[in-house]
């Protein structure tokens, strides 16, 4: 298909509510969801958007598809079980050798072919480097619209109804994309909640082929680094996180929530302001405008609770907050408030949980 | 070489203000800056230019308030800057944004000799979208490179370019050609301050101001918000928790009877996790 037709009739402008789709646009059926696959691993935010995309198939009484782009071979076998076993009808696939790295062009070219032979009516991707680098160039390949970051979708009258946080979370807007298909989204990961797995046959797949060789392809692969273990925090999908806040006091203070963490086998991280500080690498950020984490435990300390902070940890089972202000906004969202000292309190903390869990304190645990 | 520089002025978000009443954004009296995240860029493209020779054009869509911000940029250095402002933008999604951008980027290559790099940031921190980026280099025909922390190295000549780009389990080397679009990443450098001179030049200095016809646009559908595909149709408060924290009581506590107390009443809401604990935990 061509771009030419793409250029649909002008929207009504943001006024205007009502929906006339052109008609080029009426066959475009189903959801789509892109199955993140990168140096053989499936990126788990994909699993979370098929949980969101069934909801949303089920509401337009369409078919949930996983959309895979990978090399031949068993990461790519194995991304297709997956996708089923989370919850997909179908998966539409595109196997091709240069697929093994990502890299912009091939993956724009995949996942445009794709888009313009099958016509989906909603196409989510994950927020994720890989995703929103082309989620972008799809989007504007497609000359549709893209919604970004969304913490809600939903279907009304119809529609994909995309709410995003705007201004650092104090206000939410819903966005629509009624005159262009297909209706396009990121989620972030850890936004939404993992479905549940179930064990199910390979369903349907339905290949399509690359019209596209290494040769066109002017970007090559020198290599990767991976990140060293230590650097890779892995908070987005821990069970338990502990972070610390500028009420520590100092970079010093920051081992006692280090070593909280470590005696109950969680994740450390921090408040924006220590990552500025330079107390804390980036990647412990907790947040907006860091991870977004949905542990079963959350404690944190010496945090104030500043909207931008809120809006990345309210997905967490159970928040408990260690604040010496009374008053502080964290005790308006979190489960369990405690008015102390943190710098005391945490060794105490500590040493209570380590005596707990100790194997010999079963007498303890009956108490 | 020549380098353009997108930057967005943003206000200053620390100092938002949300009218409690009626959800909108009090703006009045917010101070407005470049968008942070384009001080890497704009500190990426400045060193990029003082390593190989050329220039560095910094280009702005917005009302014609956003002047400030282009003159700030040429305080650090940069050598020209382009103001594109028309009524005719207002409402601009990222579609639309990248499509006024991609053709001002035309214009100035006809004007002052076609770009080798075009530089974005990584996101702003108001639309936060890091889709502006991706969209001028789909409109330009640019190869596309995000969230890069390095610049590994520039042949003007032989038109190559290789680069670290962050992935989420690690880093990517890549190498390509040019002209290309980057987006860098936060933390990569740290913007300049800039020289007594270049304030005197950005006092002084021009700023070359476009509109839409100007800039070569004919095509005002695929403008403001008739070229926006994307429609805000409701902005509303998040739902608050209703309830509270449930405080631990403190009196006549130790910090150790307080400590044990807190962990009874996590495992009381969360009894699963002490089971877990038990196992995983407490190496
Ligand atoms: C665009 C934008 C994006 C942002 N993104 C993020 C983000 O992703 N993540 C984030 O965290 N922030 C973010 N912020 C910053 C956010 O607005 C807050 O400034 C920040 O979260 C505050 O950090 P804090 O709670 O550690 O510090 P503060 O707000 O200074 O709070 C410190 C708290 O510690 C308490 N305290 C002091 N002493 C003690 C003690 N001894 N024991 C216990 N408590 C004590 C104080 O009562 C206070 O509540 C963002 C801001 C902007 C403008
Ligand atoms: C709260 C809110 C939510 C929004 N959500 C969406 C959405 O989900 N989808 C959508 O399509 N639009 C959305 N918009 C509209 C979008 O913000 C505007 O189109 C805006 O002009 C550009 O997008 P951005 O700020 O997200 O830029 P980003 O894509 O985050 O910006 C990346 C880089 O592009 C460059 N750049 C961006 N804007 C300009 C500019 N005006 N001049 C020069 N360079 C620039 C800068 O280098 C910047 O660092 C939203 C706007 C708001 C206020």
């Amino acid at each position: 298909m061509s771009n030419a037709n793409r250029e649909a009739p002008p929207s009504a402008g943001r006024a205007g509510i009502k929906r006339e789709l052109p008609e080029h646009f009426r066959d475009y059926r189903h959801v789509w969801v892109f199955i993140e696959l990168e140096r053989g691993e499936v990126h788990p935010v994909s699993f979370e958007l098929l949980g969101e995309g069934r909801k949303l198939a089920d509401k337009l009484g369409m078919q949930l598809a996983g959309i895979v782009l990978g090399p031949p071979g068993e990461a790519t076998q194995h991304a297709i079980a997956e996708a089923f076993a989370y919850g997909a009808d179908l998966v539409y696939l595109v196997e091709a050798p240069l697929l093994a790295d990502y890299r912009n062009e091939p993956f724009t070219k995949a996942m445009t072919d794709l888009v313009n032979t099958h016509k989906p009516e909603i196409l989510l991707l994950g927020a994720t480097t890989l995703g929103r680098d082309l989620a972008g160039s799809v989007a504007t390949t497609l000359l549709t619209g893209l919604t970004a970051d969304c913490t809600e979708l939903d279907v009304v009258d119809g529609s994909l109804a995309a709410t995003r946080p705007t201004f650092g979370g104090s206000l939410l807007c819903t966005i629509y994309t009624l005159n262009y298909r297909p209706q396009m989204a990121t989620v972030r990961p850890r936004v939404m909640a993992m479905p549940p797995r179930t064990d199910k046959p390979v369903g349907r797949v339905i290949r399509h082929k690359l019209s596209m060789t290494e040769e066109e392809i002017i970007t090559k692969v020198l290599g990767f680094n991976l990140d060293r273990q230590s650097a890779k925090a892995n908070l987005a999908y821990a069970d338990i996180v502990v972070a610390g806040g500028l009420g520590l006091g100092s970079a010093e203070n920051l081992q006692l929530v280090k070593n909280l963490a470590r005696a109950i086998g969680a994740e450390y991280g921090c408040s924006r302001p220590l990552v500025q500080k330079g107390w804390m690498p980036a990647d412990r950020q907790v947040g907006q405008t860091g991870k977004t984490i949905r542990p079963k435990l959350y404690i944190a300390a010496g945090i104030s609770g500043a909207i931008q902070h809120r809006v990345g940890v309210e997905g967490a089972d159970l928040i408990v907050a260690i604040n010496t202000d009374p008053n502080a906004p964290i005790f308006d969202f979190a489960h369990l408030g405690i008015v102390t000292d943190a710098i005391r309190f945490l060794p105490a903390l500590t040493e209570a949980f380590t005596r707990r869990l100790s194997p010999h304190s079963h007498d303890k645990l009956a108490s | 070489m020549h380098i353009v520089i997108c930057i967005k002025q943003v206000p200053d978000s620390a100092q938002i203000r949300v009218h409690p009443v009626t959800n909108t954004i009090m703006r009045q009296g917010v101070p407005t800056i470049i968008n942070p995240y384009d001080l890497f860029a704009l500190e990426e493209a400045l060193r990029l230019r003082d390593a190989h020779g050329g220039e560095v054009t910094v280009l702005t869509m917005g009302p014609p308030m956003a002047e400030d911000a282009l003159r700030k940029a040429l305080t650090y250095g940069a050598d020209r800057a382009v103001l594109l402002t028309d009524r005719c933008f207002a409402g601009s999604d990222t579609l639309a944004t990248s499509f006024a951008l991609s053709r001002a980027i035309v214009r100035i290559g006809e004007t002052f000799g076609a770009p080798d790099i075009v530089f974005a940031g990584k996101q702003t921190i108001d639309g936060d979208t890091a889709q502006v980026g991706p969209g001028i280099a789909k409109r330009l025909g640019l190869l596309q490179f995000t969230y890069v922390a390095k610049i590994g190295s520039i042949d003007v000549d032989a038109r190559e370019i290789t680069v670290k780009r962050r992935s989420e389990g690690g880093t990517q080397m890549l190498k390509s050609r040019l002209p290309c679009l980057v987006t860098m990443l936060e933390g990569t450098n740290e913007i300049r301050r800039g020289s007594l001179d270049d304030a005197m030049r950005a006092a002084r200095g021009q700023i070359v101001k476009w509109s839409a016809a100007e800039a070569g646009i004919e095509d005002l559908n695929k403008c403001g918000l008739r070229g926006s595909p994307t429609v805000v149709k409701r902005v509303f408060a998040p739902t608050t928790r209703a309830e509270k924290a449930t405080q631990i009581d403190m009196t006549d506590k130790t910090q150790h009877d307080l400590a044990d107390e807190l962990i009874a009443a996590i495992f009381t809401r969360q009894p699963a996790l002490e089971h877990e604990l038990a196992f995983d935990g407490g190496q």
